[in-house]
C-alpha cells in the first residue's frame, strides 16, 4: 500500500483574540502526515492539540500559515467545500462521543451517510458492517442513553469510519472511559488503521493511547516540541474485523 | 427530504415539550377553522335568508328612493309601465310600493312601514298569497318580532293612518290575516304587508310602485325610468357587520395563535442554545450551517405540520358533531337587525381551510426561521464544546 502524504501543515500559527489581548495557541507550525499514519499529538492541556485537530479537519482556519488537506488548503476553502470534504474524507471521534440522544445507533451512524448519495440498501449494508467492526451489531436499535461509556465511543468510531474516510481525527477518545474499555477502543481503532489503511490523528495525553502510536508528536506551549516515531508500539491483539 | 426526515426524529425524540407546542397550536388551529366557519355559515345562510326575503336578485329602485331615508319615500314613486309592466306581468319582477304610517296597536302609536306587496308574486318568500280579500276589510301581513312587540294576533284589527299622494292624512282598520316568521328581521320589524292595489288605492298612487324586486333570470336589464342594485349593493350592511365579526374574532384566533408561535419561538431558542454540541456535531459530520438552519427550521415549522394531524383528529369529530346539531343563536341575537336564524350551521370552504393550513405553517416556519439564523454565526469549534452563550 502506498503511503503517500496526505496532509501538509506549513507555517501554521493560530491566535485568539481574548478581550483585548491575543492568545497564540498554535505558532509556525511545520507538519507532514502520510497514509495510513497512527500518530497522536501529544501535549497538556492548552497546547494546541485540539486546534490542529480542528484545522486539519478543516472546523477552523490558521491565522497564518496553510493546512492542506488531501489537497485542499483549509483557508480557501468555502463552507460548503469544507462540508464536502468533512463528509466524503474526514471522520471524527470526540471525547464526549457527540452522539445524537433521540436517534438509534443504527440512526447515528447512518447519519453521515444520508448526506452522501447511498441507496437506502448500500446504507443498510454500510452501517450494518461498520457496526460489526465496532462489535455492536447487536445494538443497532438501541438508544445511545442505553449504551456504557465505551460502547458510546464505539458507535463513535462506527460512525467516523461507515463512510471509509481516508483520515479520522479524534480529540481525546479515551478522556471519559476507563482503562479496560480505553484499551478495547485503541484497539479497534488500530485494527481499522491497518486493515483500511486509514490514517487516524489524535489528540490525547493519555499513556494508554500512546502505548498504540506509530508516531508521536509532542506540543507545548503551541509549538512542536518533539516528533517521535515509535518503531516498537503496540499492535492490535484480540479485536477482528 | 432529510431534513423532515431529521426534523421528524428530532421532534419526536424531544417529547413531551413538542407535545405541548403541538397541543397550543392545534387548539389555535381548531379555533380559527372553528370561528371562519361558523362566521362563513353565518354569512352563506344570512345571504340566502335575505335573498329569498327581502333582496331577490336584485331590485330595480325609483331613481330618488333612499333606503335609509324614509322621508325619500314621499316622492321615491312612479307608475310601472312598458317594460316593467311587461315584466311584471311575466313574473320576472314584482312590484313593492312603500309608505310610512302610524298604528295604533291597542290604543297606542307606533310607527311603521306599510308595504304593499302582489298577493301573486313568488319572487319573495313572503308569503303573500294570505293577503287574500276579507269582506271588503283590508288583509295584512305582519312578522312574528312585529306581532311580539304590538301584541297583535292572527285576526285582530289594527287601526292605520296614512298620508295619500296628496298629502291628505286618512286612516283605516286593517285585519291580521297572517303571521310569519322569518330570520331576515329587516322585513319584519316595524312593518306590515297589505296587498299592492290596495296600498296603491289608499294612498291614490295607482299602478305606483317604490322599487321593483327581481328574480334571478333577468340578469341586470335595463329598466327605463328604474335604477338597478345588485345583491352586492343591497347586501352591504349585511356583508359590513359580517366583516366587522371577523375582524372581531380574528384578534381572538390571532392572539391565540401569537401564544402558540411564541412556543414554539421560545422551544427553537432554547433549542439552538442547549443543541450547540448538536450541531457542532451536524456540522463535523459535513452538513453546511444553511443546511443545519434548514433542519432547524423544518423542525419548528413541522411543529405546524403536527398541530394540524392532532387538530384534525380532534377538530373533524368535533365539527362534525357542531354541524349535525348547529349553534344555538340567542334570541336577542336579531336585535342586531341582520339576518341570523336560531341555529348556525358552520361552513367550511376548502379555500378558508386552505388558507389557514397556509397561515399556521408558514406562521410557524417564520417564527422558527428567525432563531436559526443564530447557527450562521456560530463558529463550529465553539458549538462542539458547547461554548457559545
Amino acid at each position: 500500500m502506498q503511503n503517500s502524504e496526505i496532509i501538509k501543515i506549513e507555517n501554521l500559527t493560530k491566535r485568539y483574540h481574548m478581550g483585548e489581548n491575543d492568545f497564540t495557541a498554535l505558532r509556525n507550525i511545520n507538519l507532514t502526515f502520510s497514509k495510513g499514519e497512527f500518530t497522536g499529538l501529544v501535549g497538556p492541556s492548552g497546547s494546541g492539540k485540539t486546534t490542529l485537530l480542528n484545522i486539519i479537519g478543516s472546523l477552523d482556519n490558521p491565522t497564518e500559515g496553510n493546512a492542506i488537506v488531501l489537497g485542499n488548503s483549509v483557508s480557501e476553502l468555502t463552507h460548503k467545500q469544507s462540508a464536502v470534504l468533512r463528509n466524503y474524507h474526514i471522520g471524527f471521534i470526540f471525547q464526549t462521543y457527540n452522539l445524537l440522544s433521540v436517534y438509534t445507533v443504527f440512526d447515528n451512524v447512518e447519519f453521515a451517510l444520508l448526506l452522501q448519495k447511498h441507496t437506502v440498501a448500500e446504507r443498510q449494508k454500510m452501517v450494518m458492517e461498520a457496526l460489526d467492526w465496532v462489535g455492536l451489531a447487536d445494538k443497532a436499535q438501541s438508544k445511545p442513553a442505553q449504551l456504557s461509556g465505551g460502547e458510546c465511543q464505539r458507535v463513535s468510531i462506527a460512525r467516523a469510519m461507515v463512510k471509509r474516510p481516508e483520515i479520522v481525527l479524534a480529540d481525546e477518545p479515551s478522556a471519559n472511559l476507563d482503562a479496560a474499555n480505553s484499551h478495547h477502543i485503541i484497539q479497534t481503532m488500530k485494527k481499522l488503521n491497518r486493515e483500511l489503511n486509514t490514517t487516524f490523528i489524535f489528540a490525547t495525553h493519555d499513556e494508554k493511547v500512546m502505548q498504540y502510536l506509530d508516531r508521536i508528536i509532542h506540543l507545548k506551549d503551541g509549538r512542536i516540541e518533539k516528533d517521535l516515531i515509535m518503531p516498537d508500539s503496540k499492535t492490535e491483539s484480540h479485536v477482528s474485523l | 427530504m432529510l431534513a423532515f426526515k431529521l426534523a421528524f426524529k428530532n421532534l419526536v425524540g424531544a417529547g413531551l415539550r413538542t407535545w405541548l407546542n403541538v397541543s397550543v397550536l392545534s387548539f389555535a388551529f381548531v379555533v380559527i377553522v372553528f370561528y371562519n366557519g361558523m362566521l362563513d355559515g353565518w354569512n352563506r345562510q344570512g345571504r340566502s335568508d335575505t335573498k329569498a326575503w327581502e333582496t331577490g336578485n336584485g331590485q330595480y329602485w325609483h331613481p330618488l328612493y333612499d333606503r335609509y331615508d324614509p322621508f325619500s319615500l314621499q316622492d321615491a314613486h312612479a307608475v310601472v309601465t312598458g317594460e316593467a309592466a311587461k315584466l311584471t306581468k311575466e313574473n320576472q319582477i314584482t312590484p313593492i310600493l312603500i309608505t310610512q304610517a302610524t298604528a295604533y296597536p291597542q290604543g297606542r302609536m307606533l310607527n311603521v312601514m306599510l308595504k304593499g306587496i302582489d298577493p301573486n308574486q313568488k319572487i319573495l318568500m313572503i308569503p303573500s298569497g294570505s293577503l287574500k280579500a276579507q269582506n271588503g276589510e283590508i288583509p295584512a301581513l305582519i312578522g312574528k318580532r312585529m306581532a311580539e312587540s304590538t301584541h297583535l294576533q292572527k285576526g285582530d284589527h289594527v287601526l292605520v293612518r296614512w298620508r295619500d299622494v296628496n298629502g291628505t292624512f286618512d286612516a283605516r282598520e286593517i285585519l291580521i290575516t297572517e303571521i310569519f316568521s322569518s330570520n331576515v328581521p329587516t322585513i319584519d320589524v316595524s312593518q306590515i304587508y297589505v296587498p299592492l292595489s290596495s296600498l296603491q288605492e289608499m294612498t291614490g298612487m295607482k299602478d305606483e310602485a317604490t322599487f321593483l324586486v327581481a328574480n334571478g333570470t333577468l340578469n341586470n336589464t335595463e329598466i327605463k325610468g328604474w335604477t338597478f342594485k345588485d345583491s352586492k349593493f343591497l347586501l352591504k350592511d349585511f356583508d359590513e357587520m359580517i366583516d366587522t365579526k371577523k375582524g372581531g374574532s380574528r384578534i381572538i384566533y390571532l392572539l391565540l395563535l401569537s401564544i402558540a408561535l411564541l412556543a414554539i419561538f421560545d422551544t427553537q431558542v432554547l433549542s439552538i442554545f442547549r443543541r450547540q454540541k448538536e450541531i457542532g456535531t451536524y456540522i463535523a459530520l459535513g452538513m453546511t450551517r444553511s443546511r443545519v438552519i434548514r433542519l432547524f427550521t423544518v423542525e419548528g415549522s413541522m411543529h405546524s405540520i403536527l398541530a394540524l394531524i392532532l387538530g384534525s383528529l380532534y377538530g373533524i369529530p368535533l365539527m362534525l358533531l357542531i354541524n349535525k346539531y348547529g349553534i344555538p343563536m340567542p334570541k336577542s341575537a336579531d336585535q342586531a337587525g341582520i339576518a341570523i336564524s336560531e341555529k348556525i350551521i358552520p361552513f367550511y370552504s376548502l379555500g378558508m381551510l386552505v388558507s389557514t393550513v397556509l397561515l399556521v405553517v408558514i406562521s410557524a416556519t417564520i417564527v422558527s426561521y428567525f432563531p436559526t439564523r443564530r447557527i450562521s454565526k456560530m463558529k463550529p469549534t465553539d458549538a462542539l464544546k458547547g461554548k457559545i452563550q
